[in-house]
């Protein structure tokens, strides 16, 4: 390793399976393209070479097959980390995750544990069109008896998959297909992170911005403009969607007493929905300001780049959210 | 002070105790008590005040000394 | 729901006209709170609230109002934290009432699922914005809103609370009692005392000197703020005998001798002008003599300028009057009903006494006992003399001089 720590979020994704599958034999990474092509967004890339195709292991196009031999592996002893290209297509695995990984371990009184870790590719901003655009960590996040990481730093994509493999449960982790480029320089006293706390990733006065994944870095340039307009804004990254860190958020808006929910998915059931009702259910007294949400607009995401980043949350339309209830005059 | 702040200034703290008072009306020699209808706890407000007022401490000792008009100029002036 | 009623403010009142509010509906309030400023013939008395909750609805400024009459009703805490029925089914405060009715128009109950009751208002605020409305008695109704879609924000809140409380500050509170009007009800007061209670009358003439020795003693080192007059010693003494003797502490009420709950000796002040109030001084045999100075000093200040509690004038239990320097040299005072005792001092005067069987000048004073036959007899009228007598001879077991 050279001395810098400066690195992509795909790589932080990559060094993390390579630490997993070095530091911990019984693990292994099943999916589709994962091993010759080097994974559809290049994360596993140079690790069937480095590894072996008995730790990396190429699939047929059979989500419900393969995400249900990873059940069956974790089951008998393993630790699989199984990816599925994007979310889109976790939705032909969705009977194995729902009605086996999450439930298994319930069903059978805790005689059996699931300690399966998958893998997506999330969200929209590539032109991928409708079937292949959606955000659906959110509706994951419904599900008892699993745990959504939604990591939107580089951060917590070099360290939430180390803490996924050791935590017994069912795992979803949610890399942002736009995230996957973005560059940090690493703390290298950071050695690992919880996957149960949201974080305060700026500080701020007047309002809080709470969101997740790629929305994040949109809320901070939100929060940048903002501050030069004189209104100072918290920005509270959630890091985990399930389950929700209500006290961190529930602070922070004591604090602010506004908040605006900003979702890549659309409102409606959504994971912001969530949160404004808890906001609404438990901190009802400490809001000055009635709850605001910015979410995918309510359409199946276009194709065409200048209407996909129509029907996407924007940095304008969160900077006029907040606007609206700190000067609604 | 001069004799004429001496006498503003017990005419401003006997506004609080006897707000009828009017001190023109009364002798330099008069007994303020007798004069004003003072009793104990009146002369001493009055006291404390004038003390409170001027800043200088007044000694028990001292109190028969201001029991007059012309006694309060004497001593603070 | 509790009422709070019109407090009698002594024997010789019968009503009380509601000259200012401390609170409004929605403030929250404990016991010993001061509430209102009634005007009565003594004066502007300030009445304290002895109930605990949020205040609901209040008697409008300028009623006369009765002894026992409503001058406000107040949700108890605990019927506060049940859920309340919908709006609609509960009557509307002007009907269901005994308040006279109000001149300003009732504000319409806003629909609320919310268990916490948060003042009824149709205004639209944030919910921090009415809860600290409700904490600050404000009623966020009359406020302009500067919020979304026009809301009542906290800012809003703290906003109008400052500017309440410049304006506060501002206004001056009414003052100043009729001086015909208190005649009038000493007089009825008097006329009653001397019809209905069979007074009889103890003398005793003190020897004063051990108290003069200590008095000029204790005053010698101290500033004009520390001084303690003789009125002190003689209500400290008064006192710690009233509370030996508890049969004279109390009150004659329907036929029977109720004791007093605790020693709380109404001090008569002669008000500047004509007119007399006898405030209570509460467990006064438990104050030094440089405490009762303290209080003493406080009662006059706010007698004479308007300020007495409602608790100062409902609670003497029996009273001290002392004629001071330049009084008679006795008094035989005149009970005030329903109390059963009046102690009084004259005059301190130098007289010829005998000391060692040598005749010798001495500082003596008379004490006088002026009680009721129904509840006590000579005999322990005399001790109470006895008592008095016994106290002043030894000043310095009254307490410690200072307070600290």
């Amino acid at each position: 390793m050279t001395g810098t720590l400066r690195m992509t979020y795909r790589e932080a994704c990559r060094q993390a399976i390579r630490d997993a599958l070095r530091a911990e034999p019984r693990s292994f990474v099943m999916g589709e393209d994962v091993g010759r092509y080097g994974g559809c967004y290049a994360v596993t890339k140079g690790l069937l070479e480095e590894f072996g195709p008995e730790r990396i292991v190429d699939t047929p196009l059979a989500e419900a097959g393969f995400v249900g031999a990873c059940i069956g592996a974790a089951l008998a002893g393993l630790r699989p980390i199984v990816e599925i290209m994007t979310c889109n297509f976790s939705l032909l695995a969705l009977d194995q995750i729902m009605n086996n990984a999450a439930t298994i371990p319930h069903m059978s009184g805790g005689q059996f544990s699931v300690p399966l870790v998958v893998r997506m590719a999330t969200g929209a901003g590539r032109q991928l069109a409708a079937q292949h655009s959606h955000s659906l960590e959110g509706w994951f996040a419904h599900i008892p008896g699993l745990k959504v990481l939604a990591p939107g730093t580089v951060e917590d994509a070099r360290h939430m998959l180390g803490a996924a493999l050791a935590d017994p449960n069912p795992v979803l982790i949610f890399e942002h297909i736009v995230l996957y480029n973005a560059e940090a320089e690493l703390d290298p006293s950071v050695t690992g992170v919880d996957i149960a706390q949201a974080r305060v990733r700026r500080e701020g006065t007047d309002a809080s911005l709470v969101t997740y994944g790629n929305s994040l870095p949109k809320c901070l340039a939100a929060a940048d403009a903002l501050a030069a307009e004189g209104i100072s804004v918290e920005v509270v990254d959630l890091r985990v969607l399930r389950p929700l860190d209500m006290a961190t958020v529930s602070a922070s808006v004591q604090r602010t007493r506004r908040c605006v929910i900003v979702d890549e998915g659309w409102r409606s059931g959504s994971i912001s929905a969530e949160v404004a009702a808890r906001l609404a259910e438990d901190f009802f007294f400490d809001l000055d300001a009635p709850l605001r949400r910015v979410c995918g607009r309510e359409v199946p995401v276009p194709y065409a780049a200048q209407m996909e980043a129509a029907a996407l949350p924007q940095v304008p339309d969160i900077a006029a959210a907040v606007r609206g209830l700190v000067r609604p005059t | 002070m001069n004799s004429q702040d001496i006498r503003a200034m017990a005419a401003r703290v006997l506004a609080g105790i006897a707000p009828e008072a009017d001190l023109a009306a009364v002798a330099d020699d008069a007994d303020l008590r007798e004069a004003l209808d003072l009793d104990s706890m009146d002369f001493l407000n009055f006291m404390v005040g004038l003390q409170q007022a001027s800043g200088v401490k007044i000694r028990d000792e001292d109190a028969p000394r201001l029991r007059t008009l012309a006694g309060l100029v004497a001593y603070f002036g | 729901m509790a009422d709070f009623l019109m407090p009698a403010l002594g024997a010789d009142m019968e009503t009380g006209k509601v000259v200012q509010w401390l609170v409004t509906p929605g403030s929250r309030v404990k016991p010993g709170d001061i509430v209102a400023v009634v005007e009565t013939h003594k004066g502007a008395i300030d009445v304290e609230i002895f109930l605990e909750g949020v205040i609901d609805e209040l008697a409008p400024l300028g009623t006369e109002l009765r002894i026992g009459e409503v001058l406000a009703r107040v949700r108890s805490s605990s019927a506060a934290a049940s859920p309340s029925p919908s709006p609609s089914t509960e009557p509307s405060p002007a009907r269901s009432s005994s308040l006279p009715p109000s001149p300003s128009p009732a504000p319409s109950p806003a629909p609320t699922r919310s268990p916490l009751p948060l003042p009824a208002t149709a205004a639209k605020a944030s919910p921090a914005a009415r809860r600290r409305a409700r904490e600050l008695g404000i009623d966020p109704g009359q406020l302009a809103g500067t919020g979304v879609a026009g809301a009542v924000t906290l800012a809003d809140v703290d906003a109008a609370a400052a500017s309440a409380a410049h304006a506060a500050a501002q206004t001056p509170r009414p003052r100043g009692f009729d001086a015909l009007q208190m005649r009038q009800a000493i007089g009825a007061a008097m006329s009653r005392s001397k019809r209905e209670i069979p007074h009889y009358y103890l003398a005793s003439i003190v020897d004063f000197g051990a108290a003069a020795a200590w008095l000029e003693s204790v005053n010698r080192d101290c500033g004009a703020e520390e001084q303690l007059l003789p009125a002190a010693l003689l209500l400290a003494a008064a006192a710690r005998a009233l509370a030996q003797t508890p049969q004279l502490n109390g009150f004659h009420v329907d036929g029977a001798f109720r004791p007093g709950a605790g020693v709380h000796v109404g001090w008569a002040i002669a008000l500047r002008g004509g007119g007399l109030v006898a405030p209570a001084i509460h467990d006064a045999d438990r104050k030094t003599p440089a405490q009762l100075m303290a209080a003493l000093r406080d009662l006059v200040q706010r007698a004479r300028t308007g300020g007495l509690r409602s608790s100062e004038l409902s609670d003497p239990t029996a009273t001290v009057t002392s004629l001071g320097e330049r009084g008679a040299e006795s008094v035989l005072g005149v009970i005030y009903p329903p109390q059963v005792a009046m102690v009084g001092f004259g005059r301190v005067v130098e007289r010829p006494w005998v000391v060692d069987h040598h005749i010798v000048p001495r500082p003596l004073v008379q004490v006088s006992l002026a009680a009721d036959h129904r509840a006590s007899d000579g005999h322990l009228g005399g001790l109470l003399l006895a008592a008095i007598d016994q106290s002043l001879q030894s000043p310095e077991r009254l307490g410690p001089r200072s307070t600290a």
